[in-house]
């Protein structure tokens, strides 16, 4: 009897770069709910409209190089590139914005390099930083919860600002909008207020804003299943979390008026997305076990030095895009010690 | 114990109990029997018989010709019917030479059988040695290297411990576990004399914890006061622990250095078989003829493990266990991480064929398509050699061959975890096999280019000396006639003189009175 012959191993694989992909899909729907939950539904309308335009993107480019289309969507890695584009973009964006982000995102960062597992940089990133430093007025406008609740914007008034950049008649986005703990940590230092007086704000919870928290820890729910699931290694997270912590907790220490503390750093902005969902990108970061840690140690701290000193009031992307560019360096100095080699990498 | 942990290695479902839960089956000679010439890792055996000849049991038939070779015997009695080409258990399906026996069913010893040695303590370790040579014994634990070549002590190192692999980490292979459950004296034995052989102090026999009834056959098995010196050690189920380096790293914690041999740390490991084999050998005179094979998968009817001669076709074992289920579609020699599918079912058992697997599609699907690496590092989680298998494949891809071998291409055991896992679907360890071979064939190409340089070389010199001598001799030659040209004085003069002699000569005669004839010319 004759047999069809392949190679090993002959057994059912356990993954898959579409499963992996998905997974990290449902490990963000409970902080986008949670967003959507604080900032209405221009939380969701970004989603749906980026995760639209991302695969529109991606199929285009996948045609364009006479790659086999449907099979390419089925790794879901354009809808992942697009969803977190969404959350990192303030909810009420207009559309012309996601649509320049994503096709930077999509056509430039990604298929121009070489398309999934070749791209240098995270293209969620490079098109979020894109549009950050081309429309600096529209990224800085993001709701706050109690306008939001006054304002009552329904799902199409939603879908309507956003497609057409402008509010319901009668709405105004000062009304709606308000100041992020980051933002609002910055402007006040330069305005000469101390870290105490501006938490003491009855909108702060425990560390960052509530509806900042409440994002955060859900997003950190989604990470600790991703870890449990074997999608994601601890390396990056934790050290990027822990540097964060710990650069922020020594100025702190020296100066808690001039300095905001580690919970601070650790609950605000992207850094709990950024440590999970962003820079554990296998792509772009550093792939052996310690270079994965110095990666994370280098995001932490960039992250920590743009926010302090830098010029925006978040540092999470453009850190995560610095570090990026030293992958490949760390990748080559921290190779782990081979069976039977000595430390110095001689049998 | 202490027990030690290797880095990476993957849980898998060990599929054993399905091929365990039947009796040993001892199958009956088959009517034709097909031994390749070549079964282990070396040389082709050089076959010392001719077609027409009648062979019996244990008579050696495959002579070995070089120290990494290992001799072939009949299995059974019969007659030679032609040394054919024929499908042999090879990845590229290919045929090979292979000694057909047509078996009388006598299944007769001749008189040529190797003296039994019950008292083989008594006995020289390299008499002992020579024995295994003869029986013709490779590893059976699916490499199939001459134990021989393993036994022989190496300067400069001391055995102490020898180290029976029983761990069988790979799943559906149940054949030593058959073997521990149903002859743990007999394996012991052999783990005596093997320890004798290469003067070891102690044996750990090291078998994973998801076999207790050989675990406990083998502890029953140990004498009160043999304790100390057999230890039988049950280890955690993890593949590939019985990979030989990861075992010892399991029961020692150091590490066989890489360019290095078990015996750097004292240590040398055999798999539970072949001491099995080696005991037979030793003790009853009997060359290595049958051997145990696990017959199973989600395609077999009635999997089992079958005692089956050497040569025995492959379809005569599924036959034995049941035959096939509908649908079958491949079937593959090893286990499902390292084995390989075989395009045929004609090939023979040969001595390192511990288990056939046979599988139908919706159990082994064909793998998904090709995706490109998205880097996810999860073969470097589970790589039991502590490589980047990510980084290896990108040189493997842009064949850098100085680079991947710098990043430890020679450590890789190709195990398979990498590939399990790779959410891509990349054939990793083919990459690996495939920049090893290049590897291998440019070094043999630099050597042949060395040679050929150095011939060139070597002729060039020669016609250069030649050329040299040559003009050496022109040169001397020209010397010589140079010395030559400075004698034309002597032969002028030589010369004048006889013009003169013949001119003095001439004018005497003018005064002389002319003869008659000139007279008469005038």
């Amino acid at each position: 009897m004759r047999f069809r012959t392949c190679t090993s191993p002959h057994i059912v694989p356990g993954h898959s770069v579409g499963r992996l992909m998905r997974q990290v899909l449902y490990a963000l729907v409970p902080g986008t709910l949670a967003m959507t939950w604080f900032f209405g539904w221009g939380v969701l309308v970004n989603v749906v409209l980026s995760v639209l335009f991302a695969v529109m993107f991606e199929a285009l480019m996948v045609a364009l190089r006479r790659r086999p289309v449907m099979a390419t969507l089925g790794d879901s890695s354009a809808v992942l590139a697009g969803w977190l584009f969404a959350l990192a973009v303030p909810p009420l964006t207009p559309v012309w914005v996601l649509l320049i982000g994503t096709a930077f995102a999509i056509v430039v960062a990604k298929h121009l390099y070489g398309g999934l597992g070749y791209n240098p940089f995270n293209p969620a990133m490079v098109g979020y930083v894109v549009v950050l430093v081309s429309f600096p007025r529209e990224l800085s406008l993001w709701p706050s919860p109690e306008g939001i609740m006054e304002a009552s914007l329904t799902f199409w008034q939603t879908l309507q600002t956003t497609l057409t950049g402008r509010l319901p008649d009668g709405m105004d986005w000062d009304a709606i909008t308000r100041a992020s703990p980051l933002d609002m940590m910055r402007d006040s230092l330069v305005a000469g207020q101390t870290v105490t007086e501006v938490t003491r704000s009855p909108i702060f919870g425990s560390f960052s804003q509530t509806e900042w928290e409440w994002a955060g820890n859900l997003f950190l729910l989604g990470g600790i299943w991703l870890l449990y699931r074997h999608v994601i290694t601890w390396h990056i997270p934790v050290s990027m979390l822990l540097s964060l912590a710990i650069i922020a907790g020594v100025f702190w220490v020296f100066d808690p008026d001039q300095f905001a503390s580690p919970a601070f750093h650790v609950f605000s902005g992207a850094a709990i997305i950024g440590a999970f969902f962003i820079a554990t990108d296998p792509v772009s970061a550093a792939t052996t076990p310690r270079g994965r840690i110095l990666f994370g140690v280098g995001i932490g701290i960039l992250t920590y030095v743009i926010r302090t000193w830098g010029g925006y009031p978040d540092g999470v992307a453009f850190a995560v895009l610095l570090m990026n560019m030293v992958a490949p360096t760390l990748d080559h100095y921290t190779r782990p010690r081979i069976f039977g080699h000595s430390r110095d990498g001689h049998g | 114990m202490q027990l030690h942990r290797f880095h990476g290695g993957l849980k898998l479902p060990d599929h054993k109990a399905e091929s365990t839960a039947r009796p040993l089956l001892t199958m009956g000679v088959p009517k034709f029997l097909y031994v390749p010439l070549s079964q282990h890792i070396g040389a082709q055996t050089e076959c010392v018989v001719q077609p027409g000849d009648r062979v019996t049991k244990g008579q050696r038939i495959g002579q070995a010709k070089d120290y990494i070779c290992a001799n072939v015997h009949a299995p059974t009695s019969g007659w030679i019917r032609g040394i054919v080409d024929h499908p042999v258990p090879h990845p590229s399906c290919l045929s090979a030479p292979c000694i057909q026996i047509e078996t009388d069913g006598h299944d007769q010893w001749g008189e040529d059988r190797m003296e039994p040695w019950p008292d083989w303590r008594e006995r020289d370790p390299r008499s002992l040695r020579e024995r295994v040579r003869d029986a013709g014994i490779v590893g059976m634990g699916g490499a199939a290297f001459p134990t021989a070549v393993k036994l022989n002590p190496r300067p400069g190192k001391r055995i102490h411990t020898l180290v029976v692999n029983g761990a069988e980490c790979e799943p559906y292979i149940s054949c030593d576990d058959m073997l521990m459950r149903t002859h743990p004296a007999a394996i012991l034995e052999g783990a005596r004399i093997v320890a004798h052989m290469v003067g070891a102090q102690r044996v750990l026999f090291a078998v994973e914890d998801n076999k207790p009834e050989a675990l406990r056959a083998l502890t029953d098995a140990v004498p009160g006061a043999e304790r100390d010196f057999i230890r039988v050690i049950s280890i955690p189920s993890l593949y590939p622990t019985g990979g030989e380096r990861q075992l010892i790293q399991v029961l020692s914690g150091r590490e066989v250095p890489s360019a290095g041999l078990p015996a750097d740390l004292g240590m040398v490991c055999h798999n539970t078989g072949t001491v099995k084999a080696i005991r037979d050998a030793v003790l009853h005179g009997q060359p290595l003829i049958s051997r145990i094979v696990t017959v199973t998968g989600p395609g077999i009817r009635e999997p089992r493990n079958i005692e089956a001669l050497i040569g025995t076709p492959f379809a005569d074992l599924v036959e034995a266990a049941g035959g096939y289920r509908p649908r079958v579609d491949r079937l593959v020699m090893g286990g499902p991480m390292m084995g390989f599918a075989v395009g045929d079912d004609a090939v023979p058992v040969i001595k390192g064929t511990n288990c056939l697997l046979a599988t139908r599609p919706e159990d082994t699907p064909p793998p998904g398509p090709v995706m490109p690496c998205i880097r996810c590092g999860e073969c470097t989680r589970v790589c039991p050699a502590n490589l980047l298998p990510q980084q290896l494949y990108w040189f493997a891809k842009g064949k850098d061959f100085d680079a991947i071998q710098d990043y430890g291409l020679f450590d890789c055991i190709e195990c398979g975890c990498c590939a399990h896992v790779c959410p891509s679907n990349i054939p990793l360890v083919q990459y690996y096999r495939f920049a090893k071979q290049e590897i291998w064939g440019r070094e043999k190409d630099r050597q042949k280019a060395d040679l050929a340089r150095e011939r060139f070389e070597f002729r060039q010199e020669r016609q250069d000396r030649e050329e040299r001598e040559k003009a050496e001799r022109l040169a001397r030659k020209k010397a010589a006639l140079a010395k030559k040209d400075s004698e034309p004085t002597d032969k002028k003069a030589a010369i004048e003189d006889a013009i003169e002699r013949a001119r003095a000569k001439k004018a005497a005669q003018a005064t002389e009175p002319p003869p008659d004839r000139e007279r008469a010319d005038n």
